[in-house]
């Protein structure tokens, strides 16, 4: 008896504790960021949320990209999904809208949304509706090392056109420096040559055309020709011996090693360069230097066209209107201008740019303000399916098993297949 | 997905044990108590875990479906028609005939002749045997991440062997002439140990009598290992044989850390480029119709060899 009466006493303080848990509403944040840096500073604006916002407790989890990806659709379908999920945008994004697994948040976000950059809204927005908020934007480009360049006679300044690019590999490979190192193994970062050749060549025109099914689609002229450019390329033998065997943490670790003159990334391996260098220094901003990637010759696309990413929140569907309120604090001038100082991120909050400490930043954020075409990563733009294939067939020109028209061809198809 | 497939081969354990259903005699009636008792519970954790994955996996295959929401959009055999103009299939598919044709031409041989030697008893038998099955506890994706730094061309330990004899060192993982051939040591190397001591467990438990009765009629050393010790091992070798083949076909996490299937698909096996197609591409429909190939090439195996092989245990 006295046996029972203890259970029932514990089964009552049971109930008594769940209530009070149940009292606090949960904001299930699901991130993918690795850099232990950025995270703490994430994990202190929760906290001060937390604590300016009785009863709500955010509650950070964190998955690798790649699985995050790999189980993002089945998470979304449970009941105990996360609230708050990271977004490229994209196809994927539109997936996600159309498969209504998403919250509508347009009126939450009424009046705020007026501080974000309009472009960055944009790419969260379907028809008038706004399912996510954009947190960042970045721009690809060519990081290169001073000393390397220097050691051969090559002003990156004066590298402007492809024929440019091409003349400094010959000359940084006559000097015995390794020109470019390149993450071969996970694709992407090969795919960005091709991407940003077809962004010089034909511009957003020719883009818009192939999703269309137009001038041949993706197997018409413009993807031909970047194939064939970027052949040019790797004819030339530019990257780093067993390329295609390197992971990208590896590949920037390399660069920031001091071990390749260029290397052609996100903005952000700037500063995340640091944390992958073997002695965990890397390369300090003196060592480091810039350029866009080259013109072409006859190319449609404008100079300033950028090619990079958009990331941001999603809210999932049927989430506590907390969620949006944690985003809106979190995507907030103050929590951007001290990010941004961090040079962990291009703002989209406008005015957070004020933070910025270093030119470097300064400059990208410049570069993406006059971009009239900022063209979103292709295997996220295109959606995953076709996007993979995109890497896949650049990664083959690159070990030289496909040909560019081969490769164009192949993309087509799978645009065909998917859609 | 893998996982679903992996259990193919109870499949053939199962019917077997149905079938008492049909056999009637004297003892029907204790056996269908047991039946009643036994039978529901295996019985449903079959059907949710085995027979309803497979299902589903042949219901999603006939449609384009990217895993959200419900799939609409039939496309009836498409997704098979796909997957068989997919290049990388055939390579996939040739590999796993690589791997099957190492893992019984080298793997098994080595493990058996190794066996032969570690089974009787000698100062170091068993640390040599704890030795050789050391790789076979290591966990796969480890092995893959160990063996990815020994290969590394720059700074592994095959990079410094290749120095010390003043050649370049290659990028064994890089290349897709050597990609899968770097995925083969890996393999032999894990798994010799397993069939190893499969083998030596066999041989401990032959008649030493049958042994002592060919050398007392002056059978020769290799005379007795062709004519007595084999052909008593021949369960353990088909029993190994088939443990070979099923994982050869299952093989996965030994190919992610070390190439995820590159360079240009040089290195993918049947379930890496499942993944790699279907579950990475969120191509749930395509990645089930893959799925459903590797299924009915497992099932055909293992029934196959099973009725012609292995009947008599």
């Amino acid at each position: 008896m006295r046996l029972l009466g203890r259970l029932e006493l514990a089964a009552a303080a049971c109930l008594l504790w769940a209530n009070a848990a149940a009292a606090d509403t949960i904001v299930k944040w699901l991130h993918i960021e690795q850099d232990p840096s950025q995270v703490k500073v994430w994990e202190e604006v929760a906290r001060a949320y937390e604590a300016s916002h009785p009863g709500v407790k955010v509650e950070m989890q964190y998955l690798e990209n790649e699985a995050y990806k790999a189980k993002l659709p089945t998470i979304l379908q449970s009941k105990d999904r996360p609230n708050i999920i990271y977004s490229w945008a994209g196809g994927v994004l539109k997936a996600q809208i159309e498969a209504d697994v998403l919250e509508d948040i347009t009126d939450q976000v009424k009046g705020y949304s007026d501080s974000l950059t309009p472009a960055a809204l944009a790419a969260f927005t379907s028809n008038g509706r706004i399912y996510g908020l954009p947190t960042a934007v970045s721009q690809v480009g060519f990081l290169c090392n001073k000393e390397l360049m220097a050691k051969a006679k090559v002003d990156p300044a004066g590298i402007k056109s492809w024929d440019d690019l091409l003349a400094a590999v010959k000359t940084l490979k006559a000097a015995g420096v390794t020109p470019i190192v390149v993450g071969g193994a996970d694709k992407w970062p090969l795919h960005f040559y091709w991407t940003y050749l077809a962004v010089r060549i034909g511009g957003k025109p020719a883009f818009d055309a192939a999703l269309r099914g137009e001038n041949g689609g993706f197997a018409g002229e413009t993807f031909q020709k970047s194939g064939e450019l970027f052949k040019q390329l790797v004819d030339l033998q530019p990257f780093q011996n067993g390329f295609l065997g390197f992971k990208n943490p590896q590949a920037v670790g390399y660069f920031a090693d001091g071990n390749a003159a260029m290397t052609l990334a996100i903005s952000t391996v700037y500063q995340s360069q640091r944390a992958l260098a073997a002695d965990k220094v890397g390369l300090s901003e003196e060592k480091m230097c810039w350029f866009d990637f080259p013109v072409v010759a006859g190319g449609k696309g404008a100079p300033s066209d950028t090619l990079g990413g958009i990331t941001g929140w999603l809210i999932t569907k049927n989430s506590p209107k907390e969620a949006v309120d944690f985003l809106k604090y979190f995507i907030s001038k103050d929590v951007q201008t001290r990010l941004a100082a961090g040079n962990f991120i291009i703002p989209v909050v406008q005015g957070a740019d004020a933070g910025f400490k270093s030119s470097f930043m300064k400059r990208i954020a410049a570069n993406l303000a006059k971009s009239n075409y900022h063209q979103n990563f292709y295997d996220q733009s295109l959606g995953p399916s076709v996007g993979r294939v995109v890497n896949d067939v650049t990664a083959e020109i690159a070990g030289g098993s496909m040909s560019p028209k081969d490769a164009a061809q192949a993309i087509e198809a799978a645009w065909k297949q998917g859609n | 997905m893998a996982r679903r497939i992996a259990s193919s081969p109870t499949i053939g354990v199962a019917e077997t044990s149905f079938s008492p259903l049909v056999v009637r005699g004297p003892s029907w009636d204790g056996r269908f108590t047991v039946l009643v008792l036994f039978l529901p519970p295996a019985l449903l954790l079959f059907t949710l875990f085995v027979v309803l994955p497979i299902g589903e996996a042949g219901w999603y295959s006939a449609f384009n479906w990217n895993g959200f929401g419900r799939p609409t959009n039939w496309i009836g055999f498409d997704n098979y028609r796909f997957v068989f103009q997919t290049r990388a299939f055939w390579l996939a598919l040739r590999n796993n005939g690589m791997i099957i044709v190492v893992s019984l031409a080298i793997q098994l041989p080595l493990a058996l002749s190794l066996a032969l030697m570690l089974a009787e008893r000698f100062r170091g038998a068993v640390a040599l045997r704890m030795l050789f099955f050391m790789p076979y506890i290591l966990a796969e994706i480890a092995t893959g991440l160990i063996f990815s730094f020994v290969y590394d061309g720059d700074y592994g330990l095959v990079a410094s062997i290749w120095r010390t004899f003043g050649a370049e060192p290659p990028h064994l993982l890089a290349s897709t002439d050597t990609a899968m051939l770097a995925v083969l040591i890996v393999i032999v190397w894990k798994y010799f140990g397993f069939h190893m001591m499969l083998f030596i467990a066999a041989l401990q438990s032959l008649d030493k009598s049958l042994i002592e009765a060919a050398r007392i009629d002056g059978a020769t050393r290799s005379q007795t290992l062709r004519h007595v010790i084999i052909p008593l091992l021949y369960p353990t070798i088909r029993l190994s044989v088939f443990f070979a083949i099923i994982g050869s076909l299952q093989l996965f996490d030994l190919v992610m850390p070390l190439t995820r299937g590159g360079p240009a698909d040089s290195s993918n096996t049947l379930v890496s480029f499942l993944y790699n197609n279907g579950i990475s591409r969120m191509r749930v429909g395509y990645g089930s119709a893959i799925g459903v190939i590797l299924f009915v090439i497992c099932v055909t195996f293992a029934f196959t060899y099973k009725r012609w092989f292995m009947r008599d245990e």
